[in-house]
């Protein structure tokens, strides 16, 4: 094949290239410079930096995303580790995977109704002698449904990390006499560091981004920088001041990618994973 | 040990049971009259013969499935023709840049991507509406193809080609009968990835839409924001099987794929020997 020909068929994709992926992030940094006048301006990046409320908030996202991202480590590590030990383990696997092919507004829907102030936890609440509570609407629930949502995000990173490691190196631990926690801590947990470390990257910088959670489970108590990037662009319109906040947080992606190292495809390849071992 | 099994055995069946538990949820209020979530009254079909005299909820189904079949398509053949053009830069260097710039959208969070497909859509002049959320579409599922196709194209034996072309094959014809065939599995993977990708998105969605038009997840969206309806319940029901069917379908593609590969490599072993 002549080499003109090869590039005639690439030329849709360079297209894709230049019109999608790099168009659009020039856009968002160029309107970044811009205010509500489409005046030339530095005024978004002032504002950002010295309004105490934008920083408060940029602090807080961060700080929801930390939490959610810890524990849906900690949980989903001993999940992995177990998972492993079983047999059929690429169907059991697969039933952990299956959740996330539900929609994300569905799963949403759902702990409206079992959050809700006549919902099923509040019955069992008062069932119990504690009496109804404020649930849905608080910073709890919001923390609790993120996490349940990525919790497979994270389990199959690890999962696929933890099955790598060749078994007889955990029965030579134990044969010199490691302890379980010896074990855990020397060989299992630097083995499968960049199991952790792909999940963290899949779970963390979503997180800072789930503005429809903040909504519907959030109840506008909880902002994060997805959920302001989202009011500023369809709701209040200033989009010089959305595109400030886009841009911080294309920073942050780059700043977290760098902290933990090489960087992994997103979430979404659940699909992938799971042919992969 | 036996002891440190059956615990995690249990955590495994309380995390199972945080999983699945409000799936379950929601499905088994779709069976109840009344209109909460809260306690079951009667069984009832009731919900499921709302939600199909719902024409305007199945009118946004049948546009959310068409979305979907029409962008991975796109998003194949484009994202095809990219893993045959990265496949074929010869410099390294060239091919680490591209192989960059095509995860880049894999790595974007949902509002960065939502947000500046709307200030370029804008900036076009194009209306909001299916043009434009066929258009992110098609764009957010292009570097899942090339993931998916890539690693086919590079596991094939330059030798094919070259015997194909010595054998008198035009390039269309080595294009057709050898890559094409023999990158398949790959490219119906990707495909996969690509239309489930359409049917789960929501942000990007959100913000390209404009008035006019409304995906599935937007509308539940916005109708879980006025409350509780069980029509919705109804519906997750319905989305789960089908969730469920192609999670069943891609195993049975993977499994598949693996058996092929193995039974290629196998041939090549006893044709070496």
């Amino acid at each position: 094949m002549s080499n003109t020909a090869k590039r005639i068929y690439y030329i849709p994709y360079m297209l894709w290239i230049v019109l999608f992926v790099i168009a659009p992030v020039a856009l968002i940094i160029y309107q970044s410079f811009f205010n509500l006048d489409h005046q030339f301006t530095l005024a978004n990046y002032a504002t950002y930096f010295t309004s105490s409320t934008y920083l408060m908030m940029t602090l807080n996202s961060f700080w929801y995303a930390l939490i959610i991202t810890v524990a849906t480590v900690l949980i989903s590590y001993p999940a992995a580790l177990f998972l492993n030990q079983l047999k059929h383990k690429n169907l059991w696997l697969l039933l952990i995977i299956l959740p996330t092919w539900i929609n994300l507004l569905l799963k949403a829907y759902a702990f409206i109704g079992i959050f809700g102030q006549h919902g099923s936890v509040n019955q069992f609440l008062g069932f119990i002698g504690i009496g109804p509570k404020q649930i849905l609407f608080t910073d709890f629930s919001f923390i609790f449904v993120a996490t349940y949502i990525e919790i497979p995000f994270m389990i199959l990173p690890i999962y696929n990390a933890i099955a790598e490691i060749d078994p007889a190196l955990l029965a030579a631990s134990r044969d010199l006499g490691a302890t379980n926690w010896q074990t855990l801590t020397r060989v299992l947990l630097p083995l499968t560091r960049k199991g952790i470390v792909a999940g963290v990257q899949a779970v963390f910088i979503p997180s800072l981004s789930l503005f429809m959670l903040t909504r519907l489970i959030g109840g506008n108590r909880v902002i994060t920088l997805g959920t302001a990037i989202e009011e500023h662009f369809l709701t209040t319109m200033n989009w010089g001041m959305g595109s400030t906040i886009g841009v911080v947080l294309i920073v942050m992606m780059f700043l977290s990618m760098a902290v933990t190292g090489e960087r992994h495809h997103k979430r979404k390849e659940i699909g992938t994973g799971a042919k992969e071992k | 040990m036996q002891k440190k099994n059956n615990l995690g055995r249990l955590y495994l069946v309380f995390v199972f049971l945080v999983l699945y538990l409000p799936i379950a949820y929601l499905i088994y209020f779709s069976f109840s009259t009344g209109t909460t979530m809260n306690t079951f009254k009667h069984f009832t079909w009731a919900n499921y013969q709302t939600l199909f005299a719902d024409t305007r909820l199945i009118q946004i189904v049948l546009q959310t499935l068409l979305l979907a079949l029409l962008s991975s398509l796109i998003a194949t053949i484009v994202g095809t023709m990219g893993a045959l053009g990265i496949a074929g830069t010869k410099r390294m260097s060239n091919r680490n840049i591209m192989l960059s710039l095509n995860n880049i959208l894999m790595v974007s969070p949902d509002v960065i991507i939502g947000a500046s497909f709307l200030i370029l859509f804008t900036m076009l002049g194009l209306s909001l509406g299916f043009g434009s959320v066929l258009a992110s579409h098609i764009a957010f599922s292009i570097p899942i193809v090339v993931l998916m196709v890539l690693p086919r194209i590079q596991e094939m034996d330059q030798a094919l080609i070259d015997a194909a072309y010595d054998l008198g094959a035009s390039g269309p014809q080595v294009l057709n009968r050898v890559i094409l065939p023999f990158i398949t599995p790959g490219i119906v993977a990707g495909y996969f990835m690509a239309f489930t990708y359409s049917l789960d998105d929501f942000a990007v969605t959100f913000f390209v839409t404009g008035n006019g038009f409304a995906t599935l997840s937007v509308e539940i969206y916005s109708r879980a924001r006025q409350g509780i309806s069980l029509e919705i319940n109804a519906l997750s029901a319905l989305m789960f099987i089908f969730a469920l069917a192609l999670v069943l379908i891609y195993f049975f593609i993977q499994m598949h794929q693996a058996n092929v590969s193995e039974r290629n490599r196998k041939k090549a072993e006893a044709s070496e020997s």
